[in-house]
């Protein structure tokens, strides 16, 4: 195969060329066009295996979960047609659409407050000197990130009990009145959780954006220095529209993260108290396994997959137009 | 120095502080709990009078850490050399060879990368029952495998687009075919790449939570974290015994990033923005 490819060019170069060194221009069109088309269908059998798990773990449950949204099953017995029943419940029943509802508020804490105090604190940090001190930061404030989000929902359970450090620290600054179960309590539940998505994500934000404001033009500072520019005005003009990739990679990441969250919440409140931290990842795994409705659960997951992916496609194209 | 420089960089240093503190927080209000009395309710951050260091070894019998370790160990080891070598192969054939149909694959490979993993959940439990593989390690292996695919081959596609043409062709006329053309010019290039790929891939499978819960009752046959959460049903009470136990699976994922973090920031910094 290769040798097809391979002689032609020495061919058509000067005689002592060494061959790395042939200029595009002068290789001929004809190897390319033959050498190609033998291996062609060979190179399937690079994509396959990937491919093949992909296909029968992924896409061919993903069709199924389309299918099993059109039936009442309880997963044993047999199904029966539901037709558009289980879709409609999603927009009606008020248990499906808080859970929706849920997922989103959930974005200001994933999504909106990560990115937006980890470009505060990497426009500060910035001008930190590197070193000992600016790589243990790095290291320490990237630790949630890697944690399982398992311990991450158990650790924060503990801080939020009645015994747990943030009602110790409430108690010391004289605030005793304003402490509580904070999990259990049904207007500081959600946000509650929702912190816990602020520490999961704060360092792994804050430390994509560093990185991506080290390799901002210094020149771009200084320009905007001479004219005048001040902090904000700087951070407006230089930083942010150089950041630009970081922040579809963190809003992205991040998002996806929030409308899809489960570990934290099954670990720290199952959805409770009553519904107010229900999310749709948890409904589905209720749905399933504890109530057996598998057709309006597979309804819910089939509108979960397509509103992420409604919501990153154009996240994603922001970042790919330049 | 003027005055106001200094208070700038008291005030960055202060900041950044700040947000180191909040990051540790939890994880020393779980270390000084984890050294109380056991069956106490210490408060929420404490250093206790008489440590307790015996309540680490408490928990690792309570919780039966061994077979947890072991499981996670099979199941990272069934999952991530066979999901780096697929996703590797697929990457350069996508980014290097003329696969038919490629861009079509790759476009559908892309769906799946932000597809939820509770999105699936439903069919591939009666999936997995109907293949008989229900409550066997392999029923975290597979599906992991396919749902951490699409990742791969995004991350080894990128690094395949950077790799040097002229490499490519002066291997071609030194008579290599595709496979050693891979094999002893593009595979060694790509080491870093792959590297970090199997460096997170061991992270998203050894925190794997959701699969086990589902897919295996045995908690000695799960994923750590996995285990965790039985662990936390079980001994939910007993703050103490719950905070040893967290740190004890936290550890390994601790270590492991601690090792490779510098090459991990590294390439997700690389990764992320391609």
């Amino acid at each position: 195969m290769a040798s097809i490819s391979g002689p032609p060019v020495v061919r058509q170069a000067s005689p002592t060329a060494d061959p790395a060194s042939v200029p595009a221009a002068t290789q001929p069109v004809v190897p390319r066009r033959t050498a190609p088309r033998t291996r062609r269908w060979s190179a399937l059998l690079w994509v396959a295996p990937a491919f093949g798990m992909y296909a029968v773990f992924v896409l061919f449950p993903m069709a199924q979960s389309v299918q099993y949204s059109f039936y009442d099953w309880d997963g044993i017995g047999p199904a029966t047609p539901a037709g558009l029943d289980n879709w409609k419940a999603i927009f009606t029943r008020p248990e499906l659409l808080h859970s929706v509802e849920h997922a989103f508020i959930l974005v200001i804490f994933y999504t909106v407050l990560p990115v937006g105090l980890g470009l505060v604190a990497a426009s500060l940090i910035r001008e930190l000197r590197p070193g000992a001190f600016s790589t243990t930061a790095r290291v320490v404030l990237f630790i949630p990130q890697v944690l399982p989000l398992v311990a991450a929902g158990i650790a924060w359970t503990w801080m939020y009990s009645s015994d747990g450090l943030v009602n110790q620290v409430l108690r010391a600054v004289g605030l005793e009145q304003h402490t509580r179960a904070w999990l259990s309590d049904f207007t500081f539940a959600l946000p509650a959780v929702g912190v816990i998505g602020v520490w999961v994500m704060l360092g792994f934000c804050t430390v994509l954006l560093l990185a991506g404001i080290g390799k901002i033009d210094p020149a771009l500072y200084e320009a905007a220095r001479l004219d005048g520019a001040g902090r904000i005005s700087e951070f407006f003009a230089v930083t942010l529209p150089g950041l630009r990739r970081e922040l579809v990679v963190c809003t992205t990441f991040t998002m996806i993260a929030a409308l899809a969250s489960f570990d934290v919440i099954q670990i720290s409140t199952q959805g409770g108290p009553g519904y107010q931290t229900m999310v749709p990842g948890v409904e589905i795994y209720r749905l399933t396994f504890l109530q057996q409705h598998v057709g309006q659960a597979s309804a819910l997951a089939v509108f979960l997959a397509a509103l992420v992916l409604v919501v990153i496609w154009p996240i994603q194209r922001l970042g790919r137009e330049k | 120095m003027t005055t106001s420089a200094v208070a700038q960089r008291v005030t960055r240093t202060g900041l950044l502080l700040a947000l180191m503190l909040f990051a540790i927080v939890p994880l020393l209000s779980m270390f000084t709990t984890a050294l109380a009395t056991p069956g106490s309710t210490p408060q929420g951050l404490s250093w206790p009078s008489d440590p307790h260091w015996h309540n680490f070894v408490d928990a690792w019998s309570a919780a039966n850490f061994l077979a947890l370790f072991r499981s996670s160990t099979l199941i990272v080891l069934g999952v991530v050399p066979a999901t780096v070598a697929m996703a590797t192969a697929a990457g350069y054939a996508l980014a290097q060879l003329n696969v038919p149909f490629g861009k079509a694959i790759y476009g559908l490979l892309l769906v799946g990368l932000t597809l939820p993993f509770e999105a699936l959940i439903t069919p591939l439990y009666y999936d997995l029952r109907s293949m008989g593989l229900l409550g066997t390690r392999l029923a975290i292996i597979l599906p992991l495998i396919g749902l951490l695919m699409p990742f791969g081959v995004f991350w080894m596609r990128a690094h395949f687009l950077g790799a040097e043409p002229a490499l490519t062709e002066a291997a071609k006329v030194d008579g290599a075919n595709t496979w050693q053309t891979f094999r002893r010019v593009h595979l060694p290039l790509a080491t870093s790449a792959w590297s970090a790929l199997a460096v997170l891939f061991f992270l998203a499978s050894w925190n794997q939570y959701l699969l086990p819960l589902v897919l295996v009752d045995d908690p000695t046959k799960r994923t750590v974290a996995g285990g965790l959460g039985a662990f936390q049903g079980q001994y939910g009470t007993d703050i103490v015994l719950l905070c040893a136990g967290s740190l004890l699976i936290i550890l390994p994922s601790l270590v492991i990033f601690l090792i490779f973090q510098r090459n991990l920031v590294k390439a997700l910094m690389q990764g992320a923005v391609k």
